[in-house]
């Protein structure tokens, strides 16, 4: 290839956002994620979004059908799938309608022009079925309209496949197209395509044939004069992996369980969009990992319940919905004082709301959704890889202090990829229970003995002297009989907040991500609004404005510092997927006149809202 | 047993009773069974250490404070779940769940059923007295139809559960049915119960004497137990009114017949335990016993079937797992499947 490579003219760009969309089956989450996997592999930095439809085949051709992958990547540091597009690649004319208003004026278009018939443009819903690829309403973008099914089909003459499994090619086509516009070898998905399609040799081949055409399209065809290049980033030297977020909570949950030399039970029913939690969990047995698909949300914390009784530590993960069924039995958890992991995967709410869709408005049902005084440590993640590290420390505080543990992902950064410099296992802490072998007062065992920190001892069934008995009923201090005592009720409820209060003294001294540590305006983030905000609060740094950046993990119980941090600025910004959760909480607990930057569309913050947003309040 | 100088010293008899107070009500059916089943765990040579009680909410899921074992008393209706949990992780302990009508057949419902069909080695003690006697009174999915309570004041709407053709239909391996009345039996039938591996599900009649006397008088009382109930044994026939009765299969059908004149024990439908279809029928014969002629309720162990535990299964996958692709590497998995080095 290295002598087609001379042929057209290449400009190099900093960094570029694609997206794909076509329809649902169209096989474009697959062609984005390989490209994205071909960009990472070359060494650029990348940010990945994709967004697809609740329902599994939407009628083919309606707006409604549309399934999108977004990819930013660059020979910068990339901290987000990217506000707009450069580059908008459609497979019909339903794609095209739903993302063009994400598409930078100049940007480019490629269109699959058979996707354009008078169906798929009346189920479009064009007007009069005009053409925009005709009727020069694109003008302000560089159009190029490519019969993508024509020439896959051409380019498969010959195979002895039917034409709807030709016609499944498509989107190899357009990706090897698109490898050639922006410089990159097919050789990373030939080798999927080699391990995917090894037992069906013809699927492989034309796989293969289509993969290798589009790429000589490119080439070959007289309407497109330039390539392009992004070069490598400069990123940290090491070994590197991509990562979606929801696969980095399954590692760093089995790493914490591994960490913590137990079993991993890991309860689920299914739900979108934290299934995948389940899956990749499914296939790593020989850690010790069990997995168990419960009839329903309810019995698959109880089951992570019993686990963790036993002595393994049980984990459940769930979105909203579901979240909501566990709740009963979160406050069993708590009131046994046992390790427990909960993780909620946000997506839109109330009710099933929005299943594909992402927001952050389980924060107050994380913190304060119990009957009774029951709180109960409350993390979240920013990125697909701090989903490892959350999960992890979500495993570490579970066991080290005896709680249940809520982290909180969202269906943004569960989906999204990212690269990931992976740690080595030696580097990450190990996690010490509070086991107990012995009677702890005389030949007696208190179960709810506590340690200077609060947390009782972890007696596991089977354990010769230890016998003793707990439950969801108020139990009396230290023994944990039955207790329907009015000053022990008091002072039990005291305890248990005490002990989930002193969590906080575990954590490391508040960091800010950018700025001064006093100034005009602090901006306040959690969980995946992270890339937005770290984004704008870079540029506006740059403008010379008087901004910083603070990103919170530890919602329930807050960082020390935070309090004294916000008092450094005149004015605090918090931008959330929600009408103002976080927003609240930083109010009553701190009397900071916060002010809430929220969107509630179910899709994530573009940096360019944060900036504007921040620049809004600075103008006061 | 261990013998110094040739005498029998029988073992130093293990106190199974905690040392919490009993807060049932006085005459309450739960005494029975509790007492029962101290003592066959005193008789099982089990270590205390190595036997859990599980319980949810309900007069009868205070059972485990009572024992002195490992205990945990939960949440309504969710005992299944968390045993099920519990049994996954750690199959070698000797596991109990305690529940009532309401907790099992109502509220958590849903969760035994799943409980029955996995087939997870625990034995489930179902105390049903046919009422809510914690909540002073209403009526259960066990309560017949037109029980008059204090939520039916003009009679109950709902048609009850039978208890056992509920469990046989989610596929139960251990099916037996015992009263609170008649600890030996009782105790027989929980020593069976506890010998079996997988779900063993027994049905025990508990009387409320505070919300709902005398529910099951008509079974436990001498006058009328003769006749009203049919205590089943393996191999043997099914006769009852003290052998002046029996029951036989007749096109398909169950018939009482008269033993004497026409009709001998050996005419008689012999119980197998191990037959799927007798034990669809047996656990169907659950006719309210105000009309004569109808059939008498049965009594004992219905049905046994050695299908592997749901624990066994998955511990087996974790083990294949081990085997096949060796114990986990952290690292390994850290790595993933494929990687780019940068510099």
């Amino acid at each position: 290839m290295s002598t087609i490579l001379q042929k057209k003219p290449v400009e190099t760009r900093e960094n570029v956002v694609i997206l794909f969309a076509g329809d649902s089956g169209d096989g474009i989450q697959l062609t984005g994620a390989q490209f994205t996997d071909t960009n990472a592999l070359f060494g650029n930095d990348v940010s990945t979004f994709p967004n697809f439809p609740a329902e599994i085949r939407a009628p083919q051709g309606t707006l409604a059908g549309v399934s999108g992958y977004q990819l930013h990547f660059g020979s910068v540091e990339i901290f987000t799938p990217g506000d707009q597009c450069d580059v908008l690649v459609v497979m019909n004319a339903a794609a095209l309608k739903a993302n063009l208003s994400k598409l930078k004026v100049g940007g480019t278009i490629i269109a699959n022009s058979d996707g354009f018939d008078k169906k798929n443009l009346r189920l479009a819903g064009y007007i009069d079925e005009a053409d925009p690829l005709t009727d020069g309403s694109l003008a302000n973008f560089h159009l190029h309209s490519v019969d993508v099914t024509k020439l896959t089909r051409t380019a498969l003459e010959g195979t002895t496949l039917g034409m709807k499994e030709k016609d499944r090619c498509k989107n190899m086509f357009v990706l090897g197209f698109i490898n050639w516009m922006y410089s990159r070898e097919n050789a990373l998905t030939e080798g999927f395509l080699n391990r995917k399609f090894s037992k069906k040799p013809e699927l492989l081949e034309a796989n293969m044939k289509a993969l290798l055409a589009g790429y000589n399209y490119g080439d070959t065809s007289e309407t497109f004069t330039t390539r392009f290049e992004v070069k490598a980033a400069p990123m940290p030297k090491g070994t590197y992996r991509s990562i979606t977020g929801n696969q980095g909570t399954a590692l760093g949950l089995i790493a914490g369980a591994q960490k913590a030399k137990l079993d991993l039970f890991y309860g689920s029913y299914p739900i979108t969009p934290a299934s995948d939690i389940l899956h990749e969990l499914s296939r790593h047995k020989n850690f010790g990992v069990i997995t168990f698909q419960a009839e329903d949300e309810i019995a698959a914390i109880g089951s992570a319940i019993g686990a963790s009784y036993g002595g393994a530590i049980g984990i459940t993960a769930s979105s909203g919905p579901g979240i909501a069924l566990k709740t009963e039995a979160m406050g069993l958890a708590f009131m046994l004082e046992i390790p427990l992991v909960i993780v909620n995967v946000q997506r839109g709410g109330p009710s099933t709301g929005l299943p594909t869709r992402t927001e952050q408005a389980d924060l107050w049902q994380a913190v304060h959704g119990r009957n009774g005084e029951a709180p109960i440590p409350v993390i979240a993640a920013s990125t697909p890889i701090d989903c490892f590290e959350m999960a992890f420390e979500a495993v570490q505080i579970a066991i080290e202090h005896m709680t249940p543990v809520i982290l909180l992902t969202d269906g943004y950064i569960a989906n999204g990829s990212e690269p990931w410099r992976f740690p080595n296992s030696k580097d990450l802490p190990e996690i010490k229970a509070n086991y107990i072998k012995e009677p702890n007062d005389g030949d007696k065992f208190l179960p709810y003995l506590r340690d200077e920190r609060g947390v009782r001892p972890w007696a596991l069934p089977g354990q010769p002297g230890l016998q003793h008995r707990i439950g969801g009923i108020e139990k009396q201090d230290k023994t944990g009989n039955i207790s329907y005592d009015p000053a022990n009720h008091e002072k039990m409820v005291a305890l248990r907040a005490d002990k989930v209060a002193k969590i906080a003294d575990r954590f490391k001294p508040i960091r800010l991500d950018s700025g001064a540590p006093e100034g005009e305006l602090l901006i306040v983030g959690w969980g995946s609004t992270y890339g937005a905000i770290r984004t704008a609060a870079l540029q506006l740094q740059a403008e010379g404005q008087s901004v910083s950046h603070v990103h919170i993990r530890h919602l329930f119980p807050f960082n020390k510092g935070l309090g004294p941090l916000l008092k450094n600025y005149k004015q605090v910004l918090v931008p959330e997927m929600n009408s103002g959760q976080l927003r609240q909480m930083l109010r009553a607990e701190y009397l900071v006149d916060a002010q809430g930057l929220n969107k509630i569309q179910g899709m994530p913050f573009t940096s360019e809202e944060i900036r504007a947003g921040a620049l809004n309040l600075l103008k006061r | 047993m261990s013998t110094t100088n040739g005498t029998i010293i029988a073992p130093e008899k293990i106190d199974f009773s905690s040392d919490q107070e009993i807060r049932w009500c006085p005459g309450c059916g739960d005494y029975s069974i509790l007492k029962q089943v101290q003592t066959l765990l005193e008789q099982s040579g089990k270590k205390k250490e190595d036997v859990v009680f599980i319980s949810g909410i309900g007069c009868s899921s205070r059972f485990p404070y009572y024992m002195d074992t490992y205990g945990l008393h939960s949440i309504h209706g969710r005992a299944p779940a968390i045993v099920s949990g519990l049994r996954s992780v750690r199959p070698e302990l000797s596991v109990w769940m305690i529940t009532g009508d309401g907790d099992a057949l109502s509220i958590g419902g849903n969760h035994i059923i799943h409980l029955l069909r996995r087939n997870v080695d625990v034995n489930v003690l179902l105390f049903n007295n046919e009422i809510y006697g914690l909540t002073k009174g209403q009526y259960s999915p066990t309560s017949p139809e037109g029980a008059v309570t204090r939520s039916t004041p003009m009679g109950s709407t709902d048609h009850p559960f039978n208890p056992l053709a509920l469990v046989k239909g989610a596929d139960g391996t251990f099916i037996a049915r015992s009263m609170d009345r008649d600890p030996k039996h009782m105790r027989e039938v929980l020593t069976r119960a506890d010998a079996h591996r997988g779900t063993s599900l027994v049905e025990i009649y508990q009387n409320c004497n505070v919300f709902n006397d005398g529910a099951f008088e008509v079974f436990t009382e001498k006058a009328n137990k003769p006749t009203n109930t049919l205590f089943v044994e393996q191999g043997k026939p099914l006769t009852f009114a003290g052998g002046t009765k029996g029951i036989c299969i007749q096109e398909m059908k169950p018939r009482i017949i008269d033993i004497g004149a026409d009709f001998s024990p050996n005419d008689c439908w012999i119980h197998d335990e191990r037959d799927n279809f007798k034990a669809s029928i047996l656990v169907r014969l659950f006719d309210d016993m105000q009309h004569a002629g109808d059939f008498p309720r049965p009594f004992g162990v219905f049905y046994v079937n050695d299908r592997a535990t749901h624990e066994d299964k998955l511990q087996a996958q974790v083990k294949k797992a081990k085997e096949v692709k060796g114990i986990g590497d952290l690292d390994a998995l850290l790595k993933g499947e494929h990687t780019w080095t940068i510099g």
